[in-house]
Formats: C-alpha cells, structure tokens, sequence
C-alpha cells in the first residue's frame, strides 16, 4: 500500500454516490490522510474503496480484472520452428499423394536418400565447407569494415563528410552489379569471391549501426562530457552500447547477404561450393541434389539468424521491449 | 567516504577565502537575446545555494555555464570553478545499459573504483542494487543512484538540475532528506536549481532568485537545519521569495508549490454527488509509485 494518496481519492468517488454505504469509507479515509504514514489505516481505507465500489455498482469492471495486454504475450521456447515444420509436412503429404511430380520437385524422401549419399561420399561436407569459409570470412571482414565505418561516419564530421554521402550512393547499387569490375580486378579466385561478399556485408551493416548510433540520445552524450570521459571511454561505453541494436539490426541482415553473395560469387568459375554442386546438378537434372542444396542453405541461414538472435538478446538484455 | 580512486582526496585548493565559485561579468546569448547578464556570483567552499527562477530567467544556462557543458553558445566574462565538480540531471540519466555499479563508476579509473562506487551506493540506501538494471529500479531509486554517482567523484563542488522535480511527492521529502544528510557528510558546495520554494528555504545556506539573466535576489537562510516547511520562520522566509518571484503568497493557489504534501484535513470529501473538485492538495496523479515497489514483472 505505497499509493496512500490516490487510494484515498478514489474513496471519493463512491462515497459521493453512494450516500449510505459510501459515508463509512469516507472517514476512513480522512484518518488515512491525517496519519499519512499509517499504512493500516491506508489498507483499511482501500479496502473500503473496493466495497464501496461494490456496493455502489457504478463499477464496470470487477476489481481483479486484468487489463488488455496489447503486447504478444509471453514466447514459448522454441515454437519459431513451427512454419517450417509445416512447409515440410506440406512439401511430404503433396508428394507422398502424388500430387507432386518428381520430375518438378523431388520428394522427401528421395532427397533424404541424396543427402545420405552425398553426406556418405563426403561431397555435401567438402562443398559446404568451402561455402562456409567464403561466407563465414566475408561476413567477418565486411562486419569490421562496416563498424568502423559507421563509428568514423557517426563520430567525427569529416567521416560523415567523407563516407555517408558514398555509402549511400554504393548502398543503391548491388554489390553484384560490381562483379565484373571485381574479377577484372581480382581476378576468379577466392579473393574476389570474399571482397564480394563483404563488400555487401560492410553496406548493410554500415547503414544500420550508423542510424544507430547517430540516434544515440543527446543526453547520454551530455552526461559523458559532465563526467569528462576520455574518447575511448566515450566510445566504448556510450557509442557501441547505444549502436548496439541497429548493430544487430543489420548483422542479421548481412548474414543473409553473405549466403545470398555466395550462391551468386559460386558461379563464377568455382570448382568447389554448394553453389557449385548445385550447378552441376542442374546440368545433369538431379532436381534432388538441388533440394539438398537448397535446404542446407535453408538450415545455415535459420540457424545462422537464430545465432545472432541469441546473442543480441543476450548482449541487449538491458532492453524491455515489445516482444519480451 | 572511500578516498577518491585517482587519489583526488586533495586538500581544497586554498585558504577559507577562496570562493568554489566565482564568476564576474559573465554573459551569455542565444542569438541576440543576452540569457545572463554580466552576472557576478560567488559561492563558497561548502555552500549550499538554490537558485530560483521563472522559466526562461536563465537559471540552466547559468547551471550550464558553470558545469562548463554550454559548447557553442557566445559568451564572455570570468568563471573560475574547482577541479573536481559533479552534475547532476532532472532525470536520473543513468545509461540503461550499464547495471547500476557500472553506471556508477562510470568514467572512473584505477583499482577501488567499485568499492567507492558499492559505497557510495550504500550511502544512498542501495546496498546490494549494484548489479540491477537501471529500469529495475524504482524513480526514486533511479535518482538516488545519480547521486551516488555524483558523490563517488567527491565533488568540491555539486550541480544539481532540478533534480527532484520528476519524484512524486513522497519520495521528494525522503531525497531532500537524504542530500542534506550527505551535503553535511561531505560538503562540497551546492548549487541547485529548482522552482520549489520550498524546497530552497528548506535546505539551502543562501537562496538566490535569477531574473532578467542577473541575481535579483541574494537571500541567506539563517536557520539551524533540518527544517520543517511547517515552521513559521520558514514560511516567512517562502514568502518572501515568493514575492520576489512575483506571486502573490497566497497559501492555497500558488502555481510556484503545486503539492503541499499532507491533504489539508480541511478539504474532507463532500458528500454531494458532484465530481468532487480535486482539492489543490492533490498528490501527483501520474506517479504514485514509491521508493520501494516492486516492479511487476510485466509492467
């Protein structure tokens, strides 16, 4: 009963109602605000509140009614796999009535067969590899590229100058739109295949970590200087925390862009990479071995986007947002 | 109070002559609107002052000015400030991504800044809240984990924004308790800006009134403390202020003290069935949450 005060306003109400049954509570009320402190004589006074309510009947709803949540609610763990459990049942049961035709879309059955194969003979783990390793470093090298960008961008005017205005303008061109200057300069190797995925990486992870960090509320910034933090006390406890989630924002972002780099960069003159083995099967017609393709790059970006999740709700567990 | 991690625990700067604050002929505008007049101030080494003011009479950009944060805004004239000067805000301005050690010893170098900071902490009643989350914590306790976080510095000098004008009513009269308490503990000189007369008859040495950007008024609270509103010399002292304020000290209606505390046992609900007025001894509707609520999980 910390709410002495407005406890005893309400009791107002009924008591003006309801002249009989509100005139009791009213007095009690009126001790409840002469001792102020006394929270007996507070409860005594809210419980009269209530049963003068009751009793007045001018109450719509019943005191123990919860209000409308207007959030989501609480997650259960685990039930985001459910959409792709049912895509899968869907893909099964069309297949298995023979409402699919092999021939267009392979059923699950024959693709889990291909997959023990390709997993026995050790092509699937060999090609994905490679694959990861592409994408896994022009992940790390564009994230990099993309922070310190952002951080030089959002912290000093001449790098604002300097970079936001061209990040911009790369930002309307697709990074694969750059892929014939990079192999006139890089040539077909694994060189060029990195910088064009973190090429895309480094513009989306730019551009959200700096609409972060430029949001960064001016009173923080305030506090920092009347405290006089050094610039790299500044940065690291004010900049990168409140860039932070426009951070994750667009790291969520670049993985997929570095496994949608991949599949394109693996065309080109590749001899090793998922998208490699899914070209090849193109050519010969497995419409399997491209389903197994598919879902492998299916599983890498789920659990690659579950990853990051993870640990941008542990890394923001200071947030109390929506979705908690 | 723990010595200072930097080892700042530094004898204060000169003899009792020397003032912690001294400004002359200050000046200070926006555009072509002169905010402080050629004002001349000087506080001494552990003062307390409030300073009153109408809105727009330049009370924070005299505070600013002298926490030395008003970059960019035209000015001239002296200011001399001590080494080590702490400000505190309106709001808590904890950064909510700090748990409330870490904010509390922010900027703070060298070993021993956690025991200062748990100690300090400890000094506002927050024993055993250091590793919460700022939105943990109640308003109140939000506040008081600023004040830690200014008192941790050991401050020859403490700011103050107004920094309980966004605390209900109850919370308010435990602060001011609680900075006394630690001003008489530490005494670093105060200056704190408000709009509570009340408040600045209450717990200030000196009580300045800020109009037209210079010091119209230089009133010294000779009272022994602690103070209770309810004394009659300090109501004199209120309307004294008040009408250098330009009210009209008028006890029920004065926009200057909107929340008297304890509802006049005058203004007993009315038994007639009108939507009765809301006396002038209404607390805060917006915030009746006390120091010591326990945050709903959910709220």
């Amino acid at each position: 009963m910390t709410d002495i005060l407005p406890t005893v306003r309400t009791a107002k109400a009924p008591a003006a109602q309801g002249a009989t049954a509100g005139a009791p509570p009213a007095a009690g009320a009126v001790t409840a605000t002469g001792t102020a402190t006394a929270t007996g004589a507070a409860t005594a006074a809210g419980a009269a509140t209530a049963a003068g309510a009751a009793t007045a009947g001018t109450g719509a709803r019943p005191a123990t009614a919860r209000r409308r949540r207007l959030g989501p609610g609480r997650a259960i763990p685990f039930a985001r796999l459910t959409g792709p459990v049912v895509l899968v049942l869907v893909w099964w049961l069309s297949s298995a009535t023979g409402y699919l035709d092999p021939r267009i879309l392979s059923g699950p059955g024959s693709v889990a067969a291909t997959f023990v194969d390709l997993v026995r003979s050790g092509r699937l783990q060999d090609n994905m590899l490679v694959s990861l390793q592409r994408a896994g470093l022009g992940l790390l090298f564009g994230v990099l590229a993309g922070v310190a960008l952002a951080v030089a961008a959002g912290l000093s005017r001449i790098g604002e100058y300097l970079l936001d205005g061209t990040l911009q303008v790369k930002r309307a061109i697709p990074s694969l739109a750059l892929l014939p200057l990079m192999i006139l300069w890089l040539g077909i190797g694994e060189e060029m295949k990195v910088v064009v995925i973190a090429v895309g990486v480094t513009v989306v992870v730019y551009i959200n970590t700096y609409a972060s960090l430029t949001g960064i509320d001016r009173r923080y910034v305030e506090l920092a200087e009347s405290l006089d933090l050094t610039r790299p006390q500044f940065i690291g406890k004010v900049v990168v925390p409140g860039a932070l989630p426009g951070f994750f924002v667009g790291l969520r972002l670049a993985v997929t862009a570095s496994w949608l780099g991949l599949v394109v960069v693996e065309q080109v003159n590749a001899t090793k990479g998922l998208g490699y083995m899914m070209f090849q099967a193109q050519q010969y017609a497995q419409s399997d071995v491209i389903i197994v393709g598919l879902v492998v790059y299916g599983i890498f970006g789920f659990v690659s986007d579950a990853v990051v999740r993870a640990a941008e709700r542990k890394v923001l567990s200071w947030r109390r947002t929506l979705a908690d | 109070m723990a010595p200072h991690p930097g080892g700042l625990t530094a004898e204060r700067p000169a003899g009792p002559a020397a003032p912690a604050v001294r400004t002359a002929g200050l000046v200070r505008s926006f555009g072509d609107r002169d905010v402080l007049r050629h004002l001349d101030l000087t506080i001494g080494q552990g003062e307390f002052i409030a300073l009153l003011g109408r809105s727009g009479s330049g009370k924070s950009t005299l505070l600013r000015a002298v926490a030395r944060l008003d970059h960019g805004v035209a000015g001239s004239g002296e200011l001399s400030v001590p080494e080590r000067v702490s400000l505190s805000f309106q709001d808590s301005r904890l950064l909510p991504w700090l748990r409330v050690l870490d904010n509390v010893v922010l900027g703070i170098r060298g070993k021993g800044a956690k025991e200062a900071g748990a100690k300090a902490l400890a000094e506002v009643g927050l024993a055993g809240r250091e590793k919460s989350w700022p939105h943990e914590l109640s308003g109140g306790e939000q506040q008081r984990a600023a004040l830690a976080r200014a008192l941790v510095r050991e401050p020859q000098l403490l700011l103050a924004d107004e920094p309980f004008g966004a605390l209900d009513a109850l919370t308010r009269i435990r602060m001011h308790d609680l900075l006394r308490e630690l001003y008489e503990r530490h005494r670093p000189a105060v200056l704190l800006v408000t709009h509570d007369v009340d408040e600045a008859v209450e717990l200030a040495d000196r009580v300045l009134v800020l109009e037209d950007g210079q010091i119209a008024v230089d009133l010294a609270v000779d009272l022994p403390t602690p103070r209770s509103r309810r004394d009659p010399r300090c109501q004199e002292y209120r309307d004294l202020l008040l009408a250098a304020l330009g009210v009209q000290a008028d006890a029920s209606a004065d926009p200057v003290h909107p929340e008297p505390v304890h509802p006049d046992p005058a203004s007993k609900p009315a038994p007639e069935p009108a939507p009765a007025p809301v006396p002038a001894t209404a607390p805060h509707p917006g915030r009746p949450h006390e120091e010591k609520t326990a945050h709903d999980p959910q709220d």
